[in-house]
């Protein structure tokens, strides 16, 4: 057995994740005149958001390879993964 | 065509695809600027043709798009043998698995992929397959009762141990360690011989038969090499590399064995898939399993529809499914989901809980004798004074 860290991110299925700064977040909202709260959501322990290290109401930019457009992007706002 | 074209081009809008598509047939053709504006002009309005119109109801059209196929399959056969002696759930059986989101499915089943040193040479991918299959303590020697003595004996078998390349030692420590966590049977006492490569276990209450017995199939069941959860792994060379294919899945732990490809390594259990990878690899993983499932019945449905299915499941973080547990019974308003499924019930607690109802979806409107909000009905006109 290996120790060896692997990180999630380098897997096929699993598409590019980046931080968005507040610049980009504000140019993104105001162009698609929508607010945070509307934008999809992803938990904050994510094993995706967890190696790029986001915090709770970041919002993550995601590079997907699309099988129409070919690169896609999207957007999922960081939330904190409810109490069951 | 010139770099002001290809410029032109990269700074188009149009999806990457169609910029590449575009690019690949035009290159090192002759081409007049005029030409060239014809060509852009006719791209664009094949673009916006593909695009889908304002307020048009994609969800129904999805539903209807994979629905409707999906009553061809139900007359073809529902289990079918799938690759390498694997027997894996296909057909609508499914595509009903993975629209519900279940927690396992009825065959999990992985494809691993293995690094470079390690998928060329047929037995470098059997060495790591014995990492992986769960092999329980009687395959490697004989398990024995001795009724006179009240104990267990467990002779070794040196030669599998140096094919499955484990060490006695190995086992001799893990077999005890593993009735006793696994099992969550503590009522023995063991010891050990390396040398011989003898187990002797006894169980704590010498008198009774029973225990003894139930001791032997104990000892004999425990799994003392390979992932618990993984039963069977068959090599397959495909495409000039050794796959292995398993009956179960546990990605988790495969990750963590030698020799294993962590970048393309995947499985057939969708909810394990988002857990260890995220919620978008979940994404991923839907499409490309309903996908498949489709394909493989011969049936073509559009990528666009199962990405909006996908994309709803996945909306809020986690894989959900559709129907009264997921999607369905998480909409706003009370008159939609009391028209889905458990009527009484919605309406019952929307009255206790004094809910309102906006009147914003399709069912509501359609309930209550209103124009719906979707396609013409979404539009307002404005007039404009003419002074």
């Amino acid at each position: 057995m290996s120790t060896k860290e692997f990180s999630v991110l380098n897997h096929v299925m699993v598409p590019e994740h980046h931080i968005m700064t507040q610049e980009e977040v504000d140019d993104l909202l105001s162009t698609y005149k929508i607010t945070h709260d509307q934008l999809p959501k992803i938990y904050h322990d994510d094993p995706a958001v967890k190696a790029i290290g986001g915090a709770i109401h970041d919002i993550v930019r995601i590079v997907r390879n699309s099988q129409t457009a070919g690169r896609a992007e999207s957007y999922r706002m960081v939330v904190k993964r409810p109490k069951k | 065509m010139d770099d002001s074209m290809v410029e032109q081009i990269l700074s188009s809008g149009l999806p990457e695809k169609t910029k590449n598509d575009l690019m690949t047939f035009m290159e090192g053709k002759k081409i007049t600027s005029e030409q060239f504006e014809k060509v852009m002009k006719q791209v664009f309005v094949e673009y916006g043709n593909t695009r889908v119109e304002p307020c048009e109801a994609v969800g129904v059209i999805a539903a209807q798009s994979i629905g409707e196929p999906g009553t061809q399959m139900t007359m073809r056969t529902f289990h079918y043998a799938g690759v390498a002696e694997i027997n894996v759930t296909l057909g609508l059986p499914r595509l009903i698995e993975i629209m519900d989101a279940r927690k396992t499915p009825s065959t999990p089943t992985m494809t691993i992929y293995l690094k470079e040193e390690f998928n060329t040479n047929r037995d470098r991918a059997r060495d790591v397959s014995w990492q992986i299959e769960a092999t329980r303590l009687s395959e490697f020697g004989d398990v024995t009762t001795d009724l006179v003595n009240m104990e267990i004996l467990v002779n070794i078998n040196k030669e599998v141990c140096q094919k499955r390349k484990i060490s006695v030692e190995a086992i001799m420590e893990k077999a005890p360690e593993k009735i006793r966590s696994r099992h969550h049977y503590r009522d023995f006492v063991h010891e050990a011989d390396a040398d011989k490569a003898v187990i002797h276990f006894f169980p704590k209450n010498a008198e009774s038969y029973q225990n003894l017995f139930q001791l032997h199939n104990h000892v004999r069941d425990v799994i003392v090499q390979g992932i618990d959860d993984i039963e069977r792994v068959v090599v397959r060379k495909e495409s000039g590399e050794y796959i292995l294919y398993t009956e179960g899945s546990n990605l988790k732990d495969v990750f963590q064995v030698e020799g294993v490809d962590t970048s393309r390594t995947r499985t057939n259990n969708i909810a394990e898939i988002s857990e260890v990878l995220g919620i978008e690899a979940g994404r991923n993983a839907i499409i490309d399993e309903a996908l498949s499932t489709l394909r493989e019945q011969g049936i073509q449905v559009d990528v666009r529809h199962i990405m909006l299915v996908a994309d709803m499941m996945c909306m809020d973080g986690e894989v959900k499914q559709i129907g009264r547990h997921g999607i369905a019974g998480e909409k706003e308003s009370v008159l939609s989901r009391a028209a889905f499924e458990v009527t009484v019930n919605h309406l019952l607690d929307a009255a206790v809980a004094n809910e309102e109802d906006v009147l914003e979806g399709v069912t509501e409107n359609v309930i209550v004798g209103q124009p719906i909000q979707l396609g013409t009905g979404d539009v307002k006109l404005i007039a404009k004074p003419i002074n």
